[in-house]
């Protein structure tokens, strides 16, 4: 997901009885569905994780809106690019909802940068495809934007008080997001024979990563059971991608566009969609480094930051300035 | 006798879409995030009124031209912007600079358009004044910052204004379109927001600490009629290429 | 360089009564920390006032759930999940 595979830290989940009492009290107060706030004291694990997780989905607010913003100057109308740079502006939004949720946790919104920007820290692997065609930006509203409002919806409930304030204004833009991005589809399906193969072949690039957002299986893994107790995760990663196939399928349906997946079959004994095996050893390349666009995403991020150093020095130098000069005619 | 109006709307129009493509290059590159989306809401406020103009112009024509097939059909010679807007993006000071100084002029057009005798450019002007009104606020803001920040800021943002400055005149040139307009009282005659541009730009310099540029300096003409610089064109290619790559269709 | 300071947003809404707070921005000072919440925080739905606080002064905050977002520009309904009809036959979006 806008997360995926974040370390808790845990070798293994530890029963109640060896945790010490503040854990105890600490555990108790989520297992009844209370939210943790800034102030309270928390352990160490939960915040570090929890620093993690928060920052990934905001670094992936921020770098996910480079692949889009390439198209905002060649939408194809004015109503078109007023939609998508509000589309894209609305990320920059959730980046900064995120950063700030982080930031209760202790940690500065440079230290934060500072970890993308040397790859310390992550962002989801989805970014990383590049946006080739106009019907990308279709793609990704309707795929990414969709499976990310998948996870989100439950992350609203999630045990973090800030976390889950910023996820609910997230997911309440998050809605426009996914269907101006199949509405922009629609239209081309709808459209001359090449913008329907523009459609087919968006769909075709991008189906597999969107479901590779999700994350490798993790039913059985360790962080995924501490982040679950934590409940700063709610639902499995298959789960999540379940739900993803069988809502989105139908909708490809509409379109009239053939979902790139041979050994996709509607399961009646299951009540789910049976779909074929994700090539993982894709996702952990692009994870490390090696998909198509990881190199320019960072750069471009690196360089916004670097060349905007000297505007936020001249800000702050005006301000205390000022500030400086206030004192002294209040003293005066 | 549509002419002239047709040639107004489409002076204000293309102002404001040509700044505004300008604009949408900077979301994701900004200086700070919070940059990026202040940026975006000017671009957005701007790209709202470009359709409100053209629109409107292309109803004026009569000749079945919407929005779209305004912006989009038409080549660098067709456009009526000033110079200034077409200018790079350049660094953060160039950016600021061109704002600040069509944020200036937009404001008083604006205002004085908001009592035009024809009552749909005194609506549109009304709703945009509202917008451009924090926009001026926003760039005039950030002179001050940058203008009196660090010194390298204020060197840049000089160096900045320097550059823009001869594409400033062409706010306040008049053909027989205008005199036509100004006549009906449909537009000002541009000649007169000259004086007031003059003193909040200097008010703002000066506020700034930055020198601002001789008012009777040599200026560049001809944006209005038609005639731009090499930028227009490559602005154009981008912004255009979709619609002109599949003629027709519907997006 | 030290990073721009902190500050908690606080929006009074059309039909709210009272301030809430939002979240919060980085800003150099106060005018500019003002129009970063705007920008930020008030994209969709028509507010009344919003207050800037330095974070450094809050004692003790009591953040709280109700989003109170509000409108700079009420034509932007695209905005608006409602505004793209979801053909019948497509469900949950
Ligand atoms: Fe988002
Ligand atoms: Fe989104």
């Amino acid at each position: 997901m806008y997360a995926q595979m974040v370390d808790t830290g845990a070798s293994r989940l530890r029963s109640r009885e060896e945790m010490d009492a503040d854990e105890q009290a600490f555990q108790a107060r989520i297992d009844d569905g209370q939210k943790i706030e800034a102030q309270d004291w928390m352990p160490e694990g939960y915040r570090r994780t929890l620093v993690r997780q928060i920052s990934q989905h905001a670094h992936s607010e921020i770098v996910g809106m480079l692949p889009e913003g390439n198209w905002i100057t060649r939408a194809p109308s004015l109503k078109r690019k007023a939609i998508l740079l509000a589309k894209v502006q609305d990320e920059a939004g959730h980046g900064l909802y995120l950063y700030s949720a982080a930031e209760t946790l202790g940690v500065s919104r440079e230290q934060l940068v500072d970890d993308l920007h040397t790859g310390r820290a992550k962002y989801s692997s989805i970014f990383n495809y590049p946006t080739l065609t106009w019907a990308d930006i279709g793609a990704i509203g309707w795929l990414v934007d969709g499976a990310a409002i998948m996870n989100q919806i439950p992350l609203c409930r999630c045990s973090y008080g800030p976390y889950s304030r910023a996820m609910v204004r997230v997911c309440k833009e998050e809605s426009f997001h996914q269907r101006q991005g199949y509405d922009l589809l629609l239209a081309l399906c709808r459209g001359s024979e090449e913008q329907k193969a523009m459609a087919q072949d968006a769909l075709e690039r991008w189906w597999w990563p969107a479901l590779m957002m999700f994350g490798p299986p993790d039913a059985d893994s360790v962080h995924s059971a501490q982040s679950q107790a934590w409940k700063i995760k709610l639902l499995s990663n298959d789960e999540l991608r379940q739900k993803f196939v069988d809502q989105t399928v139908p909708q490809a349906e509409y379109l009239g566009l053939r979902v790139p997946d041979a050994d996709l079959r509607w399961n009646t004994e299951r009540g789910h969609y049976d779909f074929g095996a994700i090539d993982w050893s894709e996702f952990h390349a692009v994870l490390k480094g090696n998909g198509p666009c990881n190199r320019e995403r960072l750069q471009a991020r690196r360089e916004a930051w670097a060349e905007g150093e000297w505007v936020r020095a001249a800000a702050l130098a005006y301000a205390d300035k000022h500030a400086a000069a206030e004192r002294h005619s209040q003293a005066a | 006798m549509n002419d002239a109006r047709f040639e107004c709307l489409l002076r204000l129009g293309d102002n404001a879409l040509v700044l505004a493509q300008r604009l949408c290059a900077w979301i994701g590159h900004g200086p700070v995030m919070e940059e990026d989306m202040a940026q975006a809401n000017v671009a957005l406020d701007l790209i709202g009124q470009a359709r409100l103009w053209l629109a409107y112009a292309g109803e004026l024509e009569g000749r079945g031209r919407d929005e779209d097939a305004l912006a989009y059909g038409r080549d660098a010679g067709a456009f009526r912007n000033v110079l200034l807007v077409e200018q790079p993006n350049g660094d953060y000071a160039q950016t600021i600079a061109r704002q600040f100084l069509f944020d200036a002029w937009h404001h008083a057009e604006l205002s004085a358009l908001t009592a035009s005798s024809d009552a749909r450019i005194a609506a549109i002007a009304a709703k945009a004044l509202k917008e451009v009104s924090y926009h001026l606020e926003r760039s005039s803001d950030w002179m001050l910052r940058l203008g009196d920040g660090t010194a390298e800021s204020h060197a840049r943002l000089q160096a900045a204004l320097e550059r823009l400055w001869m594409y400033s005149g062409e706010l306040f040139d008049a053909d027989a379109h205008d005199a036509t307009l100004v006549e009906q009282g449909i537009v000002p005659a541009p000649q007169s927001l000259r004086a007031g541009w003059l003193q909040q730009v200097g008010a703002v310099c000066t506020a700034a600490t930055l020198t601002m540029p001789d008012a009777d300096a040599w200026m560049q003409h001809g944006g209005r009629q038609g005639r731009h610089s090499e930028h227009l064109g490559y602005l154009l290619a981008e912004m255009q290429f979709l619609p002109r790559a599949y003629p027709g269709v519907q997006w | 360089m030290k990073d721009w300071p902190l500050w908690e947003v606080f929006i009074r809404s059309q039909h709210g009564l009272a301030h809430k707070h939002v979240g919060s921005v980085h800003a150099p000072d106060a005018a500019l920390a003002l129009k970063n919440a705007r920008d930020v925080y008030t994209r969709r739905n028509e507010g009344v006032s919003i207050w800037v606080v330095p974070s450094a002064a809050i004692t003790a905050s009591a953040p709280d759930d109700k989003a109170a977002l509000f409108e700079p520009a009420q034509d932007k309904i695209y905005r608006h999940p409602t505004f793209f009809p979801v053909p019948e036959e497509v469900k949950h979006m």
